[in-house]
């Protein structure tokens, strides 16, 4: 069979771009292949969420996302997040709290956490907890992590 | 890439999607389920045809019943006021499918065709004996939920069929829903959804079984007055779970009595 292709436009942290993309390509291969590399790719079955991207805001695994679906839509990766060289509240407390330590899995966990401090400024701890598990860290574990989410909550309050 | 090559159909409406469904075609909805298999190269469809976009099969609709739309995604039932009360069952149970990013996409309907015997939603829609609603070209089909799954990731669906909405009815006063996973956002090892109304309370289990099944003998125990304990222990022998990595057989039954003896005190502190 022939790969199948689909011509789409859609906008990439912030800016609009149009590409051919083979219809069976995910979302986060499309946004790597136009230059978003810090969107990983781990499990590709949904488990470990290094591949969280945002879709009209919305955190997604962009590994269960075709690349198609995206067509028309908002895509944030980690690249947008910064304001030049300006870094994200919470970009900027995961190196306060040392929420790094590989790195494989940051990006997911940063818009993880940016959207959620979006969409819910008041969350819970609980809710907090529930919604940074959804991402695999083999490194750090989850204290530092939870503690920067909690400080850039603060910071915004 | 992963999955095989497949060409795509995007459908501008339920007319185009019924349409383009046979036997070679499979419909992608939040694609949880099936773009997992498809990077497992499980599933081999020649071609998809996406309805990720119909809106006007999302949205829930509160009246006597509740209407859940097919493409209603998981997060939205989750966060529905609405569906406070008598409906609590239906947000918790959604709360539980994987993590938050997954039930941003997932949705009602590709939940209840995937029919994972694990599925929350599946035990949910037997245990308050709602229909699954489903269009062909030829028409329009309602089928109770009892009558619709038919084992591990089988129903009553035929290929050029589309669930179109879940319709819950009437009579439900109260109802709590439980179960045990091994971490946060993980398949449940078991499940058990309770719904209270005029005729009694109705026991359902998942996880344990090849669908999602009635406790039959605990409704009855329930229904002549027996303590909760008993109706619990009755629940334990209503079920045929397995063993597997997870858990053996005999852990997941004694969960069932924990989880149901759980779930019927939470409903009579509620009702
Ligand atoms: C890491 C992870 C954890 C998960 N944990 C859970 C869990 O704990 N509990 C749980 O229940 N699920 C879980 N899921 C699966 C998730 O709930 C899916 O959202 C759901 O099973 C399928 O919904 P979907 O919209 O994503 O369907 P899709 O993946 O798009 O489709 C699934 C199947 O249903 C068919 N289908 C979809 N919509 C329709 C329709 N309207 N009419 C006819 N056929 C249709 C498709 O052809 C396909 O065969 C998990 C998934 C992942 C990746
Ligand atoms: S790569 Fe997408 S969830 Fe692991
Ligand atoms: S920092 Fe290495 S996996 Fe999280």
């Amino acid at each position: 069979m022939s790969e199948p292709h689909r011509r789409i436009d859609l906008v990439l942290n912030g800016e609009r771009r149009e590409c051919d993309v083979p219809v069976r390509a995910s979302l986060a291969d499309l946004v790597r292949s136009l230059g978003a590399t810090g969107t990983r790719v781990g499990c590709e079955h949904g488990v470990c969420g290094t591949c969280t991207v945002l879709l009209d805001g919305e955190p997604v695994r962009g590994c269960l996302v075709l690349a198609v679906q995206a067509e028309g839509r908002a895509v944030t990766t980690i690249e947008g997040l910064a304001e030049g060289d300006d870094l994200h509240p919470v970009q900027r407390a995961f190196v306060e709290h040392r929420a790094l330590q590989c790195g494989f899995c940051t990006p997911g966990f940063v818009l993880l956490a940016a959207s959620l401090l979006d969409r819910e400024p008041a969350a819970s701890e609980e809710r907090i907890v529930e919604v940074m598990s959804s991402n695999l860290c083999r490194c750090t574990g989850y204290a530092p992590i939870l503690a920067a989410v909690r400080a850039a909550q603060a910071e915004r309050a | 890439m992963k999955p095989p090559p497949f060409e795509y159909l995007r459908a501008g409406s339920v007319e185009e999607a019924l349409e383009a469904l046979d036997g070679e075609t499979k419909v992608l909805a939040g694609g949880q389920s099936l773009l997992p298999l498809l990077n497992y190269r499980l599933a081999r469809p020649a071609r998809l045809v996406d309805v990720d976009r119909l809106e006007e099969l999302a949205g829930i609709d509160v009246e006597d019943g509740v209407r859940v739309g097919a493409l209603t995604r998981h997060a939205a039932v989750e966060r529905d006021e609405q569906l406070a009360g008598p409906w609590q069952a239906l947000r918790v149970a959604a709360a539980h499918v994987g993590h938050y990013p997954i039930r941003t996409r997932g949705t009602f309907g590709g939940s209840i065709a995937h029919a994972d015997p694990a599925a929350e939603l599946c035990l949910a829609a037997l245990t308050f004996d709602a229909d699954v609603v489903v269009r062909s070209r030829t028409g329009t089909r309602r089928i109770a939920a009892a009558d619709f799954f038919a084992g591990p990731f089988a129903t009553a669906l035929a290929d050029d069929e589309l669930v179109t909405e879940i319709v819950f009815p009437a009579g439900a006063t109260a109802s709590v829903f439980e179960e045990l996973a091994p971490r946060t956002g993980d398949f449940a090892l078991a499940s058990v959804c309770v719904v209270q109304t005029a005729r009694g309370v109705a026991i359902g289990l998942g996880s344990v079984g090849p669908t999602p099944l009635r406790a039959r003998s605990a409704e009855e125990a329930r229904a002549s007055g027996e303590p909760v304990s008993s109706v619990a222990r009755a629940a334990a022998q209503d079920c045929d779970p397995t063993s597997d990595s997870h858990a053996t057989a005999e852990y997941r039954r004694a969960l069932v009595a924990t989880l149901v003896e759980r779930a019927l005190l939470r409903l009579e502190a509620t009702a």
